[in-house]
Formats: C-alpha cells, structure tokens, sequence
C-alpha cells in the first residue's frame, strides 16, 4: 500500500474516512492512501472484552455490534470531524486510535490509547509491525501501542487495531444542576468528583452554549446547565444520584435525566452539535487543570469575545472565538502557559493553519525527541508531513 | 542459571577510583556507596539467582544531583543502572560490574497534593503504598497495586509499568500517570505533562512507562489518585476444577460486573497460603476465586448475591462472602503474601505471563505438565479477570541442576502464553529474565523499530544496557549492531 510512495519518496496523505481532514496544519502531498477499504471485525470475544478490527472499519459498525452485546467502547470516541465541515458519523476505528479520541467518560475510565491493546501498522519504511497484543496486561517491550496513538498518522498508518471494551451500563441518570456561572459549575463537577459515586461524566455548559442544545429537555431552560453523569446497574444509580442529591444539596436542586435522554445528551456532546462547523469562528480545545479552566478562559476573554464549554470537570474547555489571522493563538497559548495545560487549534482557515502551531509548541528538549521518533518511523518525512509541526 | 550479560569494560571497572571521586563530588560523600560490603548490598534485585558487583552506588537526593551524574557519566562513557527499591522479579535493576548504579531511594517526598483537580506530585523513590497512605485521610487511593507495594518504589512501577491485583478495574500505570520529569543520560531534564489530561502531540509519556530504565531516569511524577469507594468486600468461591473457575470467570465478566479483583489460586498456592494467612481458604477446592467488589453496603451485598448467582451452575464447593473487615484484611493477606509464603517452604521461580482467559484450562494442564516434565511441582496464582498468570516454580537453589531446570520450565511456560495468543510479561517486565524470549513474540522488523527508539533516548545505549533486548541483536558491549 505504501511502499510505491516509499519507493519514489512521494509525501501521502493518510486517511480513514477523512473526515478530520480539516484539522492540523495544510500538507502537501501528492497522494493519498485510504485504510476504508480494510474493514471488518475479525475477532470478537465479549466474555474476554475485546475485540480486533482492520482500521478501516466504521466506528458506528463496531458500536452497533458491541451494543448488541450490551457493551461499549467505554473512553465514549467524540466526533470532532464535523465541527470543522466533515462528515457526521463517517470516522473509522483507526482514526479514532490514530488521534487519540476520548469523550465525555475519559475522566473516570481513561483515553482511547488506555484502551488500545494491541496494533499492527505499517511505518514510513514501509515496514510492517506490531506491537501489544490482545490480552489486558501486557508489559513486553517498548510501548508503540501508545506512541502511534495521537500521531494523526504521522509516524505510521494503523492496519489494525485490537482494543478493550467494557459493558454498557445498566442505567443512566444525569443530575442537570441550572444557572451556575463556570467557576461555580466547575468547583460543582470538583465536588462532585470527590465523592465515592464514579460519577462518570461531569459537563458545565454556560447558557449561550446550552441554549444551542438539541436536547430539548435541557435547551428550553434558558440557563446554563451543570451536568454529572451516573452510570450502573440500577440499584446503584438510584442509591448513588439521591447520595450524590444530598452531598450537594448547596448547588441547588438537580433536575434529573435519565438513560435515553442521557443519552441524547451526552451524545451531544460527543459529536460537539453545540460548535457546529461556522467559518466566522475558530475552534480551541484547551486542556488543563480542572480548577483551572475557568481562570483560563477569563484570561483569554480579557483580549476577545469567547464562547466556551467544559467537560473532565473542567480540565477539557472546548473554546470558540472570532476568526483572526493567528485564530487568537498568542493570547490563547500566553493564557494556557500562565495556568498551565495546551492548546490544539482545532478549526480555522487553511491560511490560518499553516501560519500558526496548530498543536501546542514543545520544549526544544522535547522537540528533539519527537523529531528523533519521527526519523525512527518514517526517516524520509513522507507521512502526513508538517500535519502536527512544520519541520517533521 | 544460563543467561548471559555483556562483558563489562575493563578500562572503566580499571577507572573505579577516579569515578568514584568524582561521584562524591557531585553528589556528597555520604551518598555515595564505594565499599565492598555496602556495594554487597545491591548485587542483586528480586531475581536473585543472578548477581553483579556494581561498580559503584550513588544515592543523590535532588533532580539536578541525578542530572550531574548522568552528565557526568555520558561524558565518560560510563552506564549506568537505575534502581528504585531493588525488587524488580526480571532482573531489570541486576547492576553491571562497569557501571554506576544511580538509586532514588532518597527522593521520596510527596511534593503536592491536589484532591479537587485529583493529582498527587511525588518524588519517584516514594514507595507505591506511601502514596495510598499520603493521601488516604481523604479518602482517596494511588490504583495500582502490586504484591510488593510495601517496599517497591514508584520509579520502579513507572519503569517496568507495574500492576497489581486491582488493575482490572483501575488500569496499571500507564494508565495512572498524568505527567513526569525525567532526566536523559546526557543530563537534560525532560518535563512532560503535568495536572492535566492527555496533551496532544506524540505520547512520550507513554513511552517512558514501561521503558525498563533504558529511555531516562524518572525524579519526579503527577499521579492520579481516585476517590475510595465507600466499602469493598471480597468474597471466596471455591471449585472442584480449575477449568469451572476459569468458565465462572467468564461468566462473571459477561454478566456486565467488572469486580475490582478476580485472583485465582490453584490448590497447592491455597495450601501454603492457609497455613500461612489462617484465612479460611477452602482446603477442599481445588481452585479458588478471591472476588471483591466495592460501593455502599446495599450495593456490595447485590453485587455478591449476584456473583454467587452466576457461580452457582459451576458446581462451586465453597461461596463465602466475607464477613468483615478483619476477615476482608484476611483474605488479602494470605493472597498478597502469597509469595512469601511459599517461600518459606521453597525456593520458587515467578513467572508472569499473560494469556486469553479462554485458554485457561489448557494453559494449566499445560504448566502442569512441563514443570512435572522437568521434576519440579508449581503452584498457580492469577489474576484471572485480565488474564496475568503467575505460576511459581518450586525449586532448590543451591542445586544448580534444579535451577536450571526451573528456569527452562519457565521460559515454556512463557512461550506457551505467546503460543496461545498471549505475551511474555503482563506486569513484572522483561528485565534479562525474558530478554531471550523477546523473538518469539516479536519481529526482527519490530525489535528493530523498539531499539531505534531506545537509541533516540539514549544514543550511546548507556543505560541499564544487556537488558530487554535480545543478547544476539547486540555487539558484545551491549551496543545494536547497527548502531
């Protein structure tokens, strides 16, 4: 697949569905390979929670089977592809891998790469390996598993991936607390975080944001909304949402949701439906400490009109601000170095792209590295070059 | 015991005394250990059957310390072997007789503590229960939990990405750690991460955990601590078979309960752990689930009612919930110190394969056979809910011809976990233990990719070399071929 642009040194374009073809910096390249026609899932074992799938195959195939067998991909995938003009519900397993994408669930049970078991990919030398495998634990070797996943196919293109899956939870309920500001909807999720319930999602939506829901339960309201997600078998959830009620009775009365509309809600979220694509706007996605978030978004509201929500209890701010030539990066990144945490510019003109660090700048120590793995894996720079930083 | 280790240099073994020196120098004369009897006490780590005088120990306390040193050694050319408590089963802090042996020991302070953005900063020569501890008035816990977290340190778990018994809900460490500063040999201080989640751009991260002392020295990192659930209790079922624990197993996880623990002993490791523990083990199975789930009361009590629900078709001997703390406190003891009980009656070899729980019953008739084949009787303990096999192979050290056979029934065991679609180490690493055994689960194609890696971190391959890496892909002095 790769090896005739390996054999003429060719730059190539490295796709799923592409879906997220819009985010990272403008390469040029002078093809494109697609793992969409490498699909299936050829090894299932639910009793094992595991499964094995070429990397092209359609997330929304793999989710469908698991939920026929009541189970999940627990790190909950979000769909960035269309807040930046892809299509919805198109993106592939080995995308979803290839650039680490988590949601809503991260903070309880971890990101996409702490589920990801075992690959096999094929390197810039077009050389095939693997690495991991399809058992939980597996300490043996050099961890490549998560050194190519969050790479956007700059070090290798994923054939396929093996990863763990957990059971779906018996019932849902999301305790939706209205007309916080941020800072306290954001110590709100902290406390809430602090007690002994795996709440397992934790949001703050302030009004103009929550006002662009679908999920008309929640956007009628006309206010922000707080939201921290209970999931388990049912006698759990009910036990731990009337603790949980109780324990933070002073942040007012909850309304409280349950499975189907969490679902729609979290859903949501997932798919960012509150930042839909908008060519007037740039898109942030901010991550810092929890406590932190809303000192980071006043710092950058100070230089430019913001639109903003918070999820992982306030660590993960996705942030909007008007289109301008840097997309607001200096003040944004000047904010982010203050308080701590990065920086991903995630939707922005192609010119804007090119002209800013898309991802957050490194240390010149860690940017020797990352040069050094790139060299490793793909020596002559042909994979998705200059897609996360100009030189490699 | 037959695995071979690089032939040290004898120009730097020649140089001790000038190293020494200057050691003292950087770091202080009382954190440098250059006598024969105190340089003794490192010889060797928890695989004890192989041993080296190290060339010197040095014990700094400050991240810059480590950074001299390191400076100072890759100037020279001289390896150096990182240590944390020295409990590592694989071999992997086995010092080198031409290289410094840089300990963090020292380093062990818990610099922050964070419950509202969920983070502990630590130094790494902290042991792993000291982190649990610091921050348990709280109510919060560090997850991984292995059998040695009395004594080991964090920086070990970070090298060999340790786990532990309550992994299968929480993750091991890489799964736990948020953010670290690490020295390279050539002395520079490589921050990564922090308080936060998942920074964008290439997991190095990920890749020093699990890194086995080749990549950098971890001084200090940001972990995540969780909030304790409001009670957890274990229960016992015991069965006439090993295979109907193996299905109940299965049948437990696919009801849709994820326990905190599954552990499985086979009945020689019950024996030796009731005589031990006095913990109600039933003597009467022939293999034993220890199962703990965790929530409130009510909620403990549904969970285990239906975990003996699911058990029942299997024919279990035994279902014995806990009946409280002390016998909770029990339980785990005579598990946790499983292996100090059984060597009290032996020497053992631990082995740490995994393998798919599908394969389980054929995996142990297999164990079963191949250490009877070589003379020598095994006791099986597992963690069954992600599949970390850890037979003990019980042998007599002093005869060299026992030791040998045990450590060939060992390297069967493990090749037989990669034959049924498992890996070589689940959680204690590959250290010299399993270096030679690298090629049977891996590729020339992907040893080579591994050690380019290594080489991006550690141009000189000066650090902790001879380990990990099949002897046969290096020069004699420890250097890739290639390189």
């Amino acid at each position: 697949m790769l090896a005739p642009f390996v054999e003429k040194q060719l730059p190539v374009e490295i796709l799923g569905s592409g879906s997220k073809t819009k985010i990272g910096r403008p390469m040029q390249t002078a093809g494109a390979i697609t793992t969409a026609s490498m699909h299936g899932i050829w090894m299932y074992e639910p009793t094992e929670l595991v499964m094995s799938a070429h990397a092209g195959t359609p997330l929304a195939q793999i989710e469908a089977e698991l939920a026929a067998n009541n189970q999940m991909l627990a790190f909950e995938p979000s769909d960035i592809g269309p807040a930046c003009g892809g299509r919805r519900g198109t993106q592939t397993i080995g995308s979803v891998f290839a650039t680490n994408s988590s949601g809503s669930r991260r903070i309880t049970v971890g990101a996409a790469r702490d589920h990801l078991l075992g690959i096999e990919a094929v390197s810039g030398r077009a050389e095939l390996f693997r690495s991991g495998g399809r058992v939980m634990k597996n300490v043996t070797g050099v961890d490549l598993c998560r050194g190519v996943s969050g790479s956007w196919g700059t070090l290798a293109v994923l054939t396929e991936v093996t990863f763990k899956v957990l059971p779906a939870p018996e019932k849902t309920v999301t305790l939706v607390y209205r007309g916080l500001p941020d800072d306290i909807g954001v110590e709100l999720m902290c406390a809430a975080m602090r007690l002994p319930y795996e709440v397992s999602g934790t949001a703050h939506l302030p009004q103009s944001i929550a006002a662009r829901l679908e999920t008309a339960v929640l956007a009628e309201h006309g206010e922000s909304i707080t939201a921290l997600r209970l999931e388990n078998f049912e006698k759990s959830v009910d036990y731990r949402s009337n603790a949980m009620r109780a324990a933070l009775k002073v942040y007012g009365e909850p309304i409280m949701i349950g499975s189907t509309a969490s679902f729609e809600f979290w859903g949501e979220l997932r798919r960012l439906s509150v930042l839909p694509y908008n060519e007037q706007t740039c898109l942030w996605r901010i991550s810092t400490a929890p406590l932190k978030g809303p000192k980071v978004v006043a710092a950058i509201r100070r230089h430019m009109p913001v639109e903003v929500y918070y999820d992982w209890s306030g660590g993960l701010i996705w942030v909007e601000v008007p289109a301008s030539a840097d997309a607001g990066a200096s003040d944004i990144r000047r904010a982010v170095a203050v308080h701590g945490g990065h920086a991903t510019l995630i939707r922005a003109a192609a010119s804007v792209r090119s002209s800013v660090e898309v991802f957050q700048p490194q240390s010149p120590l860690a940017e020797r590295i990352i040069r050094g793995l790139k060299t490793t894996f793909d020596p002559l720079r042909l994979l998705n070059p200059g897609r996360m930083y100009a030189n490699h | 015991m037959s695995l071979r280790m690089p032939v040290p240099d004898k120009a730097t073994i020649a140089r001790r005394g000038e190293i020494v020196a200057k050691l003292q120098k950087i770091a202080g004369s009382n954190a440098v250990i250059a006598d024969e009897d105190g340089r003794r006490t490192f010889e060797t780590d928890g695989l004890n059957a192989y041993r080296a005088m190290p060339l010197v120990v040095v014990l700094p306390q400050t991240t810059d310390e480590v950074a001299a040193i390191l400076r100072y050694c890759h100037g020279e050319g001289i390896k150096v072997v990182a240590r944390g408590a020295g409990t590592s089963l694989c071999g992997g802090a086995l010092p080198l007789e031409d290289a410094v042996v840089v300990g963090v020991s020292r380093m062990n302070k818990v610099l922050e503590l964070d419950y509202d953005n969920r983070f502990a900063r630590v130094e790494t020569g902290i042991t792993n229960l000291a982190i649990s501890n610091a921050v348990a008035a709280e109510g919060f816990f560090y997850a991984p939990d292995p059998s040695s977290q009395l004594a080991c340190t964090l920086a070990g778990n970070l090298a060999m990405n340790s786990g532990g018994a309550h992994c299968l809900k929480y993750g091991v460490t890489t799964n736990n750690v948020l953010g670290m500063k690490v020295v390279l040999m050539d002395g520079e201080i490589l921050e990564i991460g922090g308080p936060h989640l998942d920074a964008e751009g290439y997991d190095l991260l990920g890749l020093m955990v699990g890194s086995e002392g080749q990549f950098g020295l971890i001084t200090e990192a940001t972990v995540r601590i969780i909030k304790a659930a409001e009670g957890a209790r274990p229960m016992m079922i015991g069965f006439p078979s090993s295979e109907a624990a193996g299905q109940c197993v299965s049948a437990i996880i696919a009801s849709g309960i994820i326990p905190v623990a599954i552990e499985f002993m086979d009945k020689p490791a019950i024996e030796v752990c009731e005589s031990f523990a006095k913990a109600g083990y039933p003597m009467d199975a022939e293999a034993l689930l220890i199962v703990e789930v965790e929530g409130s009361e009510e909620e403990i009590n549904d969970l285990l009612a239906r975990i003996a629900a699911i058990a029942e078709p299997f024919a279990p001997t035994t279902v014995q919930i806990s009946s409280g703390p002390a016998q909770s406190a029990k339980i785990w003891k005579g598990r946790k110190s499983a292996f100090g009980a059984i060597g009290r009656i032996s020497d053992y070899y631990c082995m740490d394969g995994t393998i798919p729980l599908s394969q389980l019953p054929l995996v142990l008739r297999r164990i079963g056979e191949i250490c009877g084949s070589h003379g020598l009787k095994v006791a099986n303990i597992f963690h069954a809910g992600d599949g970390n096999l850890h037979p003990l192979i019980l042998y007599e050290a002093n005869d060299p011809q026992q030791a040998e056979r045990a450590e060939r029934a060992g390297a069967e065991i493990l090749t037989l976990c990669v034959e049924v679609g498992g890996c070589l180490t689940g959680e204690h690493g590959v250290g010299i233990e399993k270096r030679d055994l690298m090629t049977t689960q891996f590729s020339q194609v992907d040893l080579v990719l591994q050690m380019r890696i290594k080489t991006v971190f550690d141009p000189d391959w000066l650090l902790n070399p001879g380990k990990v890496f099949p002897l046969e892909m290096l020069s004699g002095t420890g250097l890739p071929d290639a390189a």
